[in-house]
């Protein structure tokens, strides 16, 4: 059958285990659609991605990726064939299900790719387990005994070490390692009394985990892209591993071995794509296990293909229609085959970014589940030099491996046996402390090769720290340190410059120094083959480890430099990639040359056709002079890629840069708190009270005058979340005792907070101070929720037009005080028509995607063309012209973070973000709830509703809950407060109550299935009852609200309208 | 570390650090595009007067794997029994190593074997030179002894001479179907491959006229340099191939241009010619395509074979030759290493083909 029409599923919203790379591996898909001249449909509720952009799919549905909604848009769109490889294991789950139910045959859709029978052999243990066994291939088997004396039995057989699992026990109870059979026996007994079941697994603490990637065309021809091995030994989640590729630490003989076994693999199981096998190999002979096999793109692949300029994603799409390998061509030098394996002449590392600091409560150990947020990727021709790259790059105030503000280590043992986000800079502590590396190895199971490797720095570290000034340091010295990837930062500090001055002084006096002696980066080109043939691309970074570029510089004065947003971490994720790649295409189209500089291997923006020029290297001050140096750009683009390039604005500046758009004082003049504060003031408009304090006293004059409850951000964080609202002076204390040091040099802000206000953002596009285009958005949720966090609707639908005129004219004001030109946001308070304005950022917002969508305006072109000097038009259409609404949902990751409270606050906690289209604002809530994982529930509900306000907010939901035929289930005060208003309910108790029946049981349960816990304050008591049915409901897999206007919203729209009776309109259609 | 410099016949100069055996040393200059298998490309004999540059730039990382002996008496981790290539160019050398299975440092080999070792190299800009250029004359002059300078040369020598052996081995005595295994500078793995098959290997040197002796199969083996210089082997080949003739043959690399040239065909010097581990081939006639290793700087020409043999595999980058086959006879070759040693092992079934023919005989 001719293929005419395809449907791709993406994964929706960013999440921890599912982020941007499916945006990456679905843009690339489509791409490859696209060529072909076939119709896309793509259903994909993350409108804040690439892949949802115009252009790219010809129908796209901003719906939830769910059996319900995708057999509706089939019903609908009639597709040919389905690709379920692209959208991560969301995209895979519901294709498996779609396929059970009888949907696709059905319809007569044709699954595209790697056959469904396939996907389900490697999905489920027990049938991959069969499957490998039939060719010989070695998994991870495990026993399962039901007395003490087979599980003895058992572990003889599979040799020691063991693992033992008690079955059926949540949480590792009863689960733990053996070493021999004394140690078994004593396990066994205690494992036993949690189960009657007890698995016995070989333990393979310790051994290498590499993996490979590999693609297979239906003509039975395979490759293998990319190995990679983990930094991090078996135990650590790969996705939590730093990773190197190709691997370092393998013969030949072991390299080609798993190779054989993996191309043996995905033969049997029938792989037509992309496939990615994962091994656990030991380290002390060439005995090996399969760990897994994942039938689908996945975050490795995306790594793959960003470390060797292979598109996996692309290919494996062209391959699913039915062509060979040998069909296509190397797409980086246009002349040789795709049928190749890439060789590389540099060494990539990965290093994931975690962001656990925001949790209250989180455990910070890692282990065998997922909790980074992002991740980096360095490219250099030295370890040492991809290393120290890679830590800088995820952006968590270190400066490489060494040269870090001190980090205080109690017992260095523990730290490095426990592996925790901070273990490699224990490995410098340990380093610095005389730890061999014997030791080292002993506690942590690292290869001793990467341990040597760490060393090498330290030793070169430690030979700098010796030397006195910059004068009396050895060229060649200074030559090593920078090949061993050591900043001009590190190498000043390591001289002791800072001493005689500011350290961005004396970092450039290194700089200007090895510039004199000719010690300059060489850029070189990622070209697949390892330079055997000329690469057509400019896919580029650059080394110390280099004796001339790859590429020759025109200097017409035609580059257009555009800086990236790095990794992706809670608060800057796949919006500002889309913002980077509507600026890329934008400079393209114009005739410039475009140039990107980002280092996240989860990104479009990193693809190396979406730019004329991709430097995939950091985005330190100095490496961007380094890339400028050569550019000598006609401007640099500082406003697409949220706050890290907006933070080099001033210093970029100073070095004569040419920023494009806004100038960089103005930039200072918004991020200055001061400095904004004073230019309100001079305009005439309000902003929430605010003061930077130094003492304790001081605080408390502040807060007699404002009054609670206030909004505080030290500028020092010793620990826990960065800033919170305390409503009374003892939660007041206990926040500043345990979050920060006051003192005069690190002052607290503390801003008067107001309660029960609107938040509503101005997204806008100026040229010269001029607002040409807007959108005003509003917050469901009243100030409190941050922004990030917050669900928000576009156009507005409860804001008063008078609200609305103040806020543009407040906002042209600015604008035009600010000279702005290009993007900026601005985040207001609205009470009555008072307005305040909270903060103003003269860049893309995290909201830009979203309202350019739904208002169908590229807010990032016109500011683009702006910031280019292009004359641009306003639009004709505004925001008050739309009849459908646009709503952006939260994803929260909190299932994936152990203990962590999911509660939300001031500072933001969620990890992702769906946008999805209605004809009226319930509609929208609706699916955008549906999309970011909640249920409509089917009968009962738990309500705990808060302080007085909140209740009487909650009241008519709770009746129409009611009146809905649901069960209202309520602990104390609310359920009390609900039978004095006429509502029928059962009361519960919390954890701690005497009484039946108790709240959590319920949950534990399954019996209720919908919770809307909203906490009260932050006083202790309510925090761990409420903690634990919150925590529960996360890990139980129940649908939580804890803000009562969102939950308001939300039991609205599911009683008011019926899922069947959602419209199914591509975004096109609106 | 000593300060050395590699200075090309073009007069192109990179600076780097000595980390091997001490002493200036000249050769040809090629490139191996592969990341992994140093202690496999250094003892292939294939490498004889060349200087080897390793474009992957983290080498030694695992060390040397012992020096022991298998029970045929061969090398167990190693390609033949000493390094060949004339000098060992790497980007970033790693003293340090780690491997279960490692006895010393790649230095400490270079050193123990006199064979240069230079670090601290832009392979990757060397490597365009030579692509750009293609191969060329090298010489490591140390920068504190600039007076030593050495001579060598590559064209017109013959190096299988030097490698093959001098008198005549047997492998796997008795075991059944008895193969004479040209020996132009065989690898290893290449008689490894025939003996765990099963067969009974008589190793011959490069010279030696082979139809004197009785055997089921022949099997060319791959070598150093220009194949011109081995008049003799196909000669002997020649008188192999009448067409009376049945019993099957097999070559591997220079086996397959020898084997050509004996048909009738001639072979030319590629402009830097393939070295690595990814070299895609494709079946002629088939979708069937592979991922090969290769080690070699001459070609086939595929359209001077005579009307009775054809190509059997072509390069899918360059559209080169990779192997022949004769259109009636059990006779075929590979440009390609099936036997791989190191890179990757997916045409190792050719032996399988090969043994299967020698047993229907």
């Amino acid at each position: 059958m001719e293929i005419k029409k395809v449907l791709l599923l993406g994964s929706g919203a960013l999440k921890i285990g599912e982020a941007g790379e499916f945006d990456y591996s679905g843009s690339q898909a489509l791409k490859a659609l696209k060529e072909e001249g076939i119709r896309t449909v793509l259903i994909n509720p993350n409108i804040a991605t690439v892949q949802t952009s115009e252009g790219v799919a010809d129908s796209i549905y901003f719906l939830p990726v769910t059996p319900f909604f995708v057999e509706k848009v089939i019903e609908k769109e009639r597709p040919d064939g389905i690709m379920l490889a692209f959208g991560g294991q969301t995209a895979l789950n519901c294709g498996v299900e779609l396929y059970k139910s009888g949907v696709l045959e059905k319809y007569g859709v044709q699954v595209l790719g790697t056959p469904v029978q396939a996907i389900m052999d490697t999905e489920d243990r027990e049938l991959f387990v069969r499957k490998l066994d039939e060719i010989h291939v070695k998994t991870i088997s495990s026993e399962a005994c039901s007395d003490i004396e087979s599980a003895r039995r058992a572990a003889a057989q599979l040799g020691y070490p063991v693992i033992l699992r008690a079955a059926y026990a949540l949480g590792g109870l009863g689960s733990g390692f053996c070493d021999d059979e004394a140690q078994l026996l004593k396990l066994a007994e205690k494992a036993f009394s949690f189960s009657p079941q007890v698995l016995v697994e070989k333990s393979l603490k310790g051994w290498k985990e590499i993996e490979y990637e590999v693609v297979r065309d239906r003509f039975d021809n395979c490759i293998t892209v990319c190995n990679m091995e983990n930094f991090d030994p078996l135990g650590i989640h790969t996705g939590e591993s730093i990773v190197i590729a190709p691997s370092q630490t393998l013969s030949n003989a072991e390299f080609h071995k798993l190779r054989e076994l993996a191309i043996r693999i995905v033969r049997h199981v029938g792989i037509v794509g992309e496939c990615n096998v994962q091994y656990a190999l030991d380290p002390a002979s060439e005995d090996y296990r399969v760990i897994e096999v994942n039938a689908r793109l996945s975050r490795s692949s995306a790594l793959a293909s960003k470390a060797t300029g292979y598109p996996l994603a692309f290919v494996a799409a062209k391959l699913g229609l039915g062509y060979g390998l040998f069909d296509l061509k190397n797409s980086v030098t246009k002349t040789t085959t795709a049928f190749f394996e890439p060789a590389l002449d540099y060494v990539v590392c990965k290093i994931p970014r975690w962001d656990l600091g925001k949790f209250r409560g989180v455990d910070r150990e890692l282990g065998s589940s997922m909790k980074s947020v992002g991740e980096v990727m360095a490219i250099g021709r030295t370890f040492e030099e991809v290393i120290q790259k890679g830590l800088r790059m995820i952006g968590q105030g270190m400066h490489g491996f060494v040269d870090n503000k001190e980090l205080r280590i109690d017992n260095v043992d523990a730290a490095l046996r426990e592996p925790t986000d901070k273990r490699i800079f224990v490995i410098e502590k340990a380093l610095q402390q005389g730890y061999t590396i014997d030791q080292i190895h002993e506690l942590t199971k690292i290869d001793k090769w990467f341990l040597m490797k760490l060393q090498n720095i330290h030793l070169t570290d430690c030979r700098l720290h010796q030397v006195k000034s910059i004068e009396e340091l050895d060229l060649e010295l200074l030559r090593k340190a920078k090949v061993q990837g050591f900043t001009d930062f590190q190498i000043a500090r390591a001289l002791g410059m800072e001493q005689h001055a500011d350290i961005e002084q004396a970092s450039m006096k290194v700089r200007a120094w090895r510039k004199q002696h000719g010690i300059v980066p060489a850029v070189k080109q990622i070209d697949t083959l390892a330079a055997e043939y000329p690469a057509m691309t400019n896919y580029l970074y650059l080394t110390y480890s280099g004796v001339a570029h790859d590429i020759a510089y025109e200097n017409d004065g035609r580059s257009v430099v555009v800086l990236g947003s790095g990794a992706y971490r809670i608060g800057s994720s796949v919006e500002f990639d889309w913002c980077g790649v509507q600026a890329l295409g934008t400079i393209r189209s114009q005739g410039y040359r475009s140039v990107m500089i980002n280092f996240n291997p989860e990104t479009v923006s990193t693809d190396y056709d979406m730019c004329d020029r991709l430097y995939f290297d950091e985005l330190t001050f100095e490496r961007v002079l380094d890339i400028l140096d050569l550019e000598q750009p006609y401007g640099v683009i500082v406003s697409t890629g949220g706050q890290i390039p907006n933070n080099l604005a001033m210093r970029l500046d100073e070095q004569h840069v040419p920023i494009l758009g806004t100038q960089a004082k103005y930039i200072d003049n918004a991020e200055d708190r001061e400095k904004f504060s004073a230019m309100l003031g001079r305009i005439g408009v309000d902003q929430p009270e605010w003061s930077a304090l130094t003492s304790m006293e001081d605080i408390n004059a502040f807060i007699d005058r404002v009054g609670f409850p206030v909004l505080v951000r030290p500028s020092y964080v010793l620990s826990g979340a960065a800033m919170n609202v305390c409503s009374n002076r003892e939660e007041l204390e206990r926040f500043l005792k345990l979050a920060a040091n006051v003192s005069k040099k690190h002052p607290v802000v503390v801003s008067s907070f107001l309660q029960h206000a609107k938040e509503v953002e101005m997204d806008a596009v100026a040229r010269d101070g001029e607002i040409i285009a807007y959108a005003i958005s509003e917050h469901i949720e009243f100030a409190g929720v941050h922004s990030g966090d917050a669900t928000i609707q576009f156009p507005p639908q409860k804001l008063y037009v008078e609200t609305a005129r103040r806020i543009k004219k407040i906002s042209k004001q600015i604008a035009h005080e600010l000279h702005i030109s290009g993007p900026f946001n601005i985040q207001f308070l609205a009470r009555e028509n008072d307005i305040k304005v909270i903060e103003c950022n003269l860049r893309a917002s995290r909201s830009f995607p979203f309202v350019s969508k739904v208002l169908k305006i590229n807010l990032i072109e016109l500011a683009t063309r702006v910031m280019l000097g292009l004359p641009v038009e306003k639009p004709a259409k505004s925001l008050f012209d739309l009849d459908y609404v646009g709503i952006k949902a939260s994803q929260f990751s909190f299932n994936r973070l152990q203990k962590a409270d999911p509660v939300l606050g001031v500072d933001m906690a969620s990890t992702g973000e769906v946008g999805c289209l209605g004809l009226d604002s319930r509609t929208a809530l609706l699916k955008s709830m549906l999309a970011v994982g909640h249920r409509i529930p089917r009968r009962n509900i738990l309500l705990s509703t808060g302080d007085g306000k909140r209740k009487a907010e909650m009241l008519s939901a709770a009746r129409m809950l009611t009146d809905h035929g649901y069960c209202l289930f309520a602990t104390g005060g609310t359920s009390r407060y609900l039978t004095e208003n006429g509502i029928p309910n059962t009361m519960v108790f919390w954890p701690g109550e005497e009484g039946h029946p108790q709240a959590l049981d319920m949950l534990h349960r399954k019996e209720i299935d919908m919770v809307v816990n909203v906490p009260k304050n932050l006083s202790s008591g309510e925090l761990t009852n409420g903690y634990k049915i919150r925590r529960a409901a996360i890990d139980l897999n129940i649908p939580l609200i804890t803000n009562a206007r969102l939950a308001s919203a939300f039991i609205y729209a599911f009683c008011t309208v019926r899922l069947e009776g959602l419209e199914i309109i591509s975004w096109q259609e609106y | 570390m000593r300060k050395v410099t590699l200075v090309l016949s073009d007069g192109t100069k990179f600076h780097g650090q000595s980390f091997g055996h001490e002493s200036p040393v000249a050769g040809e200059v090629v490139f191996n595009t592969a990341m992994t298998g140093y202690p496999e490309s250094l003892t292939d004999p294939s490498y004889a007067g060349q200087m080897l540059v390793m474009t992957y730039p983290l080498v030694g990382n695992y060390g040397v794997p012992p020096h022991t002996c298998g029970e045929n008496g061969m090398a167990q981790y190693m390609e033949s029994d000493r390094i060949h290539v004339a000098a060992l160019i790497v980007g970033d050398y790693s003293e340090a190593y780690s491997h279960w299975n490692a006895t010393e440092s790649l230095g400490e080999w270079l050193k123990r074997e006199k064979v240069t070792g230079i670090t601290g190299i832009d392979t990757r800009e060397l490597t365009k030179v030579l692509r750009e250029h293609g191969v060329m004359m090298g010489k490591i002059l140390f920068d504190d002894d600039p007076d030593s300078i050495p001579e060598a040369t590559y064209e017109g020598v013959n190096f299988v001479e030097q490698v093959s052996c001098r008198e005549i081995l047997r492998y796997n005595v008795g075991a059944g179907k008895r193969v004479v295994l040209v020996d132009c500078g065989v690898k290893n793995n290449i008689i490894r491959c025939l003996v765990s098959r099963g067969v009974e290997v008589v190793r011959v040197p490069w010279d030696y006229d082979f139809n004197t002796l009785e055997f089921d199969g022949l099997f060319l083996a791959n070598g150093p340099g220009n194949p011109d210089t081995c008049v003799k082997t196909v000669e002997h080949i020649r008188q192999f191939l009448q067409p009376e003739e049945n019993r099957p043959c097999m070559g591997i690399c220079m086996g397959n241009q020898l084997l050509s040239k004996a048909a009738g065909a001639r072979v030319y010097k590629l402009k830097y010619g393939h070295r690595s581990h990814n070299q895609p081939v494709r079946k002629v006639g088939t979708n069937l395509c592979f991922v090969t290793t290769q080690n070699h700087g001459y070609a086939v020409d595929s359209t001077t074979l005579p009307a009775d043999w054809e190509p059997l595999y072509v390069n899918m980058n360059d559209g080169s030759n990779e192997g022949v086959r004769h259109k009636t006879k059990p006779w075929f070759s590979a440009q390609f290493h099936p036997e791989a040693c190191s890179g990757p092992v997916d045409t190792e079934s050719m032996f399988d083909e090969f043994v299967n023919l020698l047993k229907q005989q």
